[in-house]
């Protein structure tokens, strides 16, 4: 680690991507990301990399599948709306065991929805990033400097892994600025034998696909991909736990969400209330046996999102039954405040 | 023995999935004898489009990827962007670069992004079975204009050549056919320059070459090819409408 | 000693940059901090606003809906804001753009000329900077070394001549008697 800077959240995901050995980046202007395409714009002609500002978002994210197919560190940025618009790009790059970093900085939706903060993606990043049997890495920072930490990683398990690997932020934590330290390790690239490099008549031609007219075929591609995505679930799930171990209630919260839900904890632990915060980092794989031990730890669990209720879905899942899961959110762009929260804690409490 | 003829090593020994009859074996060829003529096989990249053509990564002896419809100029550019020595191609038919395509054809040419196209023309959706195409002819019958393509209805083709010819990014384009030997041979020319254009950096090249599809236009072959002569052709003149390959677009 | 400060006013009033000035105190004292701005097209013409939180332990929600200080610097922000101000907390109203007299006693009202006085100075963009200058005076969230070693780091080295008008401006701020 070495200098502190004081960085927008977008800003930060740029230089952290560089530091990564992303020198490839292509993307289309969206309220609340465009730093990050605007800090690459401005920092990829001085390191020899590519900033590319597609026609689209379509055509961005298949850029990305072009350049990671040449096997380079590739990475997109959006926000919901234009994330909608590069799923089919998406599904063709897990279709096609390829590695990249996507971002999305999530805002309120539906349709045009607003520019302020939302965690309203939920479902999207970890259920249906476009069609098909595929899964992504999702990472969900709560901070500045965690976006730091977390990008490099997601490179490396996009790699290591052979699969897309989203970074889910959002408006609020695009847009603040907190002190960062940039790793100073240089990146480790993987392998790569099987991208497109032009064979130089010394190995068979390399093929980037994901077409498959054999159904036995196509299954068992999709079969083997899952075993892959097993060992993604068992080797690389992240939470935190806050005031977690003598908690008699739980809140289970992610990103910025988490850092409300903190502040609430807090007050309610001054009110004598023994709560705790359960926070995944990764949200896929989710930290499942981290929530249900946690359920079958507190009386009642209290899921805090940005959106109507999404990330609830895999906290149920979770407990499977072993106790309450109650919900507050606020959504559309509100943030919900820690006095709000405080209150449903307090509820919950009762 | 003496060998007269042998098929060129730029392509794979997989035999083609298309119909019999379809010229899209003999563009295959082209493009392959032109790869291996210019020496670059072993540094070209090609991407496959969905169309027919969708299993070009299976013919062609290149490196090879295949792109989601309509955008392998958008693949292509990210390839070149991360590659820009290899030589990149894309193989696009007229649903994929003029329809659902049309962006990422339209700015790949506008950017001057130093790839080549050969676009396929057939004026019809071969693959799923013989639909409207962008480049339908007015009056054609196809599956969804059973009753002829109503310009008044459907709106009219679209000449890809003429429209990216206004684009100050194009080095190369140029509308050839492979409906008889001397066409092919022209054809063949065509598409050299193209990929030279690109060897020497000088922009964006693509080649439109008017192709036959005897199973949807319910034609026999030899008839496709006359079908091509009467119908196409006079739509779609043949002939150069860019050529930037000296000076190059920058 | 941590601070959590809503800035609010119109677009061009410099409130981001007056709270980003606060933040980087932080940085210069090694404290944990955020700073969050509005954003999008409000922030052409609109109202604009900043929240700076500073604190030795690390931040929670870095949106400040119930500040402990409260500047603004425009009527509208005054009307949405004065009701949220903690009590015990510090109000700083630009009082040469603002007419109002605040009728809560149970937090600290500072009326500041600031407006008036950066112009009186010849320095009519850093009103701004001016009522850090007070903010600071009246907090105590930070030192004036440490404000004027922010400030430094604020100005980019292309426009170093303003430097000097800044750390004035600030001064002057920092020793106005209300």
């Amino acid at each position: 680690m070495g200098q502190k800077y004081l960085m927008k959240g977008n800003e930060a995901i740029a230089e952290a991507a560089i530091r990564a050995g992303c020198k490839h980046f292509f993307g289309y202007p969206i309220t609340p990301q465009t730093e990050v395409a605007a800090y690459m714009a401005k920092q990829m002609p001085k390191i020899g990399g590519t900033y590319l500002q597609a026609e689209s978002e379509v055509a961005a994210i298949n850029m990305v599948l072009g350049a990671a197919a040449a096997g380079v560190r590739a990475m997109t940025s959006s926000s919901s709306p234009g994330i909608s618009l590069k799923t089919e790009g998406i599904s063709y790059i897990a279709g096609s065991d390829l590695p990249c970093v996507i971002i999305n900085v999530m805002r309120g939706s539906p349709g045009l929805g607003g520019i302020q903060p939302s965690q309203a993606d939920y479902w999207q990043a970890t259920r249906a990033l476009g069609h098909g049997d595929f899964q992504v890495i999702v990472f969900a920072p709560s901070s500045v400097q965690e976006i730091v930490d977390l990008l490099g990683k997601a490179f490396d398990l996009a790699e290591k892994y052979r699969m897309p690997a989203m970074m889910l932020a959002d408006g609020m934590l695009g847009q603040m600025m907190e002190p960062v330290e940039f790793p100073e390790t240089e990146p480790k690239m993987a392998e790569k034998p099987w991208a497109v490099t032009g064979h130089n008549n010394e190995r068979p031609h390399n093929i980037i696909n994901s077409l498959y007219l054999t159904p036995s075929d196509l299954e068992e591609i999709v079969v083997n991909r899952f075993k892959r995505y097993d060992e993604v679930k068992k080797n690389e799930v992240m939470y935190e736990a806050y005031q977690a171990e003598d908690a008699e209630f739980g809140v289970v919260a992610y990103g910025a969400t988490a850092r409300v839900v903190k502040s609430a904890v807090n007050q309610a632990r001054e009110k004598g209330i023994k709560v705790g915060l359960l926070r995944p980092i990764t949200v896929w794989p989710f930290p499942e046996k981290e929530v249900a031990a946690f359920g079958n730890q507190v009386k009642k669990l209290l899921c805090v999102e940005m959106s109507m209720g999404q990330m609830i879905d895999d906290v149920k899942l979770a407990v499977n039954g072993s106790c309450p899961v109650e919900f507050y959110g606020r959504t559309g762009g509100v943030v919900p405040s820690p006095a709000e929260v405080l209150k449903a804690i307090e509820e919950m409490a009762k | 023995m003496a060998i007269v003829f042998q098929k060129t090593k730029e392509l794979t020994d997989k035999p083609t999935h298309y119909c019999p009859g379809c010229t899209h074996g003999i563009i295959h060829r082209l493009v392959a004898e032109t790869i291996d003529e210019l020496g670059v096989g072993g540094k070209t990249i090609g991407i496959a489009p969905v169309g027919c053509a969708v299993m070009a990564y299976d013919y062609f002896s290149c490196d090879m990827v295949q792109a989601a419809h309509g955008r392998a100029p958008a693949v292509a550019t990210g390839v070149k962007r991360a590659r820009p020595d290899n030589v990149v191609f894309t193989y696009q038919g007229d649903g994929d670069l003029a329809a659902i395509g049309t962006a990422e054809t339209v700015h790949s040419a506008t950017r001057g992004e130093n790839i080549t196209i050969i676009f396929v023309n057939n004026a019809i959706y071969g693959m799923t079975g013989g639909q409207m195409a962008p480049t339908s002819l007015p009056g054609q019958v196809t599956q969804t204009t059973p009753y002829g393509r109503d310009v008044s209805y459907s709106g009219f083709p679209v000449r890809v050549c003429e429209m990216l010819s206004t684009l100050s990014g194009v080095a190369f384009a140029e509308r050839v056919a492979v409906n008889n030997p001397a066409n092919v041979r022209k054809a063949k020319a065509a598409i050299k320059k193209a990929f030279t254009a690109q060897i020497e950096k000088k922009g964006f090249s693509i080649v439109e070459i008017l192709s036959t599809c005897p199973t949807n236009w319910g034609l026999t072959p030899v008839n496709a090819l006359n079908w091509l002569e009467e119908n196409m052709i006079p739509y779609y003149p043949l002939g150069n409408f860019v050529d930037k390959t000296k000076e190059g677009v920058r | 000693m941590s601070l959590n400060l809503l800035i609010a006013g119109f677009g061009g009033q410099g409130v981001l940059f007056m709270g980003k000035v606060a933040a980087y105190t932080a940085m210069v004292e090694d404290k944990y901090v955020s700073w969050l701005p509005s954003y999008g097209p409000e922030m052409r013409g609109g109202t604009a606003n900043c929240s700076v939180c500073i604190d030795d332990k690390e931040i929670g929600c870095p949106l400040i809906s119930e500040p402990e200080t409260l500047v603004v610097l425009n009527r509208p922000s005054y009307d949405k804001y004065v009701n949220a101000v903690l009590p015990g907390g510090h109000i700083f109203i630009d009082s040469t753009l603002i007419d109002v007299t605040c009728e809560r006693k149970d937090i600290h009202v500072h009326y500041v000329p600031c407006t008036q006085m950066a112009q009186d100075s010849g320095m009519k963009q850093l009103a701004n900077v001016v009522m850090l200058g007070n903010v600071l005076k009246e907090t105590g969230f930070t030192t004036f070394d440490v404000l004027c070693k922010a400030m430094e780091q604020c100005v980019p080295p292309k426009k170093k001549d303003l430097l000097e008008p800044n750390l004035k401006a600030l001064k002057l701020g920092y020793e106005y008697q209300g």
